[in-house]
């Protein structure tokens, strides 16, 4: 016999979804504006490895000399992108849906554990509630971020105006690269979550989208 | 009478449900993306992205006071080479006989940099911020904004109003900036003629008389000051007609 379990309350899945389209529009306008200044990479010595970015990562996305228009977008979008994180915690929150997502004491001991088994290194695999312990400590992390990136965001956005926020942050150019280094971290985040996803399967992903999953009852 | 699902017409049936609602879900963020894409353009802007520029504006302004200061820097923090951008409307030559036009309401009149220069000096050293994203620690000095506006009583609508906005242009008129009242009021707004402790000859960096706005982005920073104009109307602004913020607020 089969029967239905609920896995994601409808509000979750919105919240996630909108995310899609909000993060995604954030990541390329913040790009149109980056673009104008991109300065960072990553050296070791007078060895440079890689450098944020390339030209032809510019060319290639059609990302050059849309200054104007990043920021429009980005700062229009920023607001999209708040509210529906401030929604996402206040409902995480009051549902007590947070009791499943923020790590337990022995999440951080085990996500390593979930590490090394989906990296196919151990076949240990510690049990799981709704998440499971690598989960735990990414989705938390995660909404951390999101915050983050707001906080610098703002930082950068109005640097005079909140300069005790942008001082905290380590002063206005600190704030940038911490901003910029955030959205990276979320794109490597997203990479990880895709592989994950697909490795999970169909069912897995159509209950982010059903808010079930079919079980076998016993 | 009805009969009852049995477990699988329910899944079907839930699965089929959810699956449509998602893909009429999908159509929110499409329409808002195309409802803003085939907006009409102002100055170069999409209408609702332009609108939102001047909502953060009225929020920032009724939020966050102009009386913030800029945070300042000791002179060691000063680096030696001052970086420049931009040669809009400073490509035509300098004229020998540099005047200042003023405006306000009825009052027109011209002043000199040397008449200006009575006024007490103010010198700030603090983060200079490019609308490009780079940053630097500089070292300016002239007369507050506000002092030269007391000084001529100049600005001043009424007896009680400041007019809303101060207009500069450079003297070719092919660079221009509008300002709201309360950023160019700000105490750490001046009319710079010193660069790094020395007067400010190097044309690139706005020789004689440049705008030094701290709580604004590069862009407002007019060099060369031809013309200053008070109106209640929000003067022409270079950079805004290419679709950037007006405010360009920090």
């Amino acid at each position: 016999m089969k029967k239905i379990v609920h896995k994601h309350p409808l509000a979750i899945r919105w919240f996630h979804w909108l995310n899609f389209p909000l993060l995604f529009v954030m990541i390329w306008s913040g790009l149109l504006i980056y673009w104008a200044n991109g300065i960072y990479k990553i050296q070791v010595g007078d060895t440079l490895l890689f450098k944020f970015f390339p030209k032809s990562f510019y060319t290639f996305f059609g990302l050059s000399a849309q200054l104007a228009k990043g920021m429009a977008w980005h700062f229009a979008t920023m607001w999209l992108f708040t509210f529906n994180g401030i929604l996402y915690f206040l409902y995480t929150a009051i549902s007590g849906e947070w009791r499943l997502i923020i790590p337990e004491k022995k999440s951080f001991k085990e996500a390593w554990q979930v590490v090394l088994h989906d990296l196919g290194i151990s076949k240990i695999c510690p049990p799981q509630d709704k998440y499971n312990a690598a989960q735990r400590v990414v989705y938390t992390l995660v909404i951390i971020m999101g915050f983050g990136s707001i906080l610098t965001g703002w930082a950068i956005f109005r640097p005079i105006q909140l300069s005790w926020l942008t001082t905290i942050l380590g002063g206005y150019e600190a704030a940038r690269l911490e901003h910029f280094v955030l959205t990276i971290a979320f794109v490597l985040f997203f990479v990880v979550h895709i592989l994950q996803v697909i490795k999970a399967g169909w069912k897995n992903f159509q209950s982010m989208i059903t808010g079930f999953e079919v079980k076998e009852k016993l | 009478m009805k009969e009852e699902l049995t477990t699988d017409q329910q899944i079907r049936r839930k699965t089929i449900k959810a699956f449509i609602g998602f893909g009429i879900a999908t159509l929110i963020p499409v329409s808002i993306w195309k409802w803003i894409t085939k907006s009409p353009y102002l100055n170069n802007a999409l209408a609702p992205l332009r609108k939102n520029f001047e909502f953060n504006e009225k929020l920032t302004a009724k939020l966050l006071s102009n009386s913030r200061l800029a945070p300042t820097f000791p002179l060691s923090d000063v680096p030696k080479k001052i970086r420049s951008n931009g040669t809009e409307g400073l490509i035509s030559p300098l004229e020998k006989d540099y005047k200042i036009k003023i405006e306000s309401g009825e009052m027109k009149f011209e002043i000199t940099l040397d008449e200006l220069k009575i006024l007490p000096k103010h010198e700030i050293i603090y983060e200079f911020k490019c609308v490009e994203g780079w940053s630097q620690i500089q070292h300016w000095g002239g007369v507050k904004f506000v002092d030269f506006m007391n000084h001529y009583k100049v600005g001043q609508k009424d007896a009680e109003n400041l007019f809303e906005y101060v207009g500069m242009e450079t003297p070719d008129g092919k660079y221009y900036v509008g300002i709201d009242t309360p950023s160019a009021v700000h105490p750490q707004t001046i009319l710079a003629y010193e660069m790094n402790g020395e007067p400010l000859t190097n044309l690139k960096h706005g020789s004689p008389l440049r705008l030094i706005i701290p709580v604004k982005y590069g862009i407002k920073n007019l060099k060369r000051i031809g013309v200053i104009k008070f109106s209640d109307s929000r003067p022409k602004d270079y950079w805004a007609l290419f679709g950037y913020d007006y405010f360009a607020g920090l």
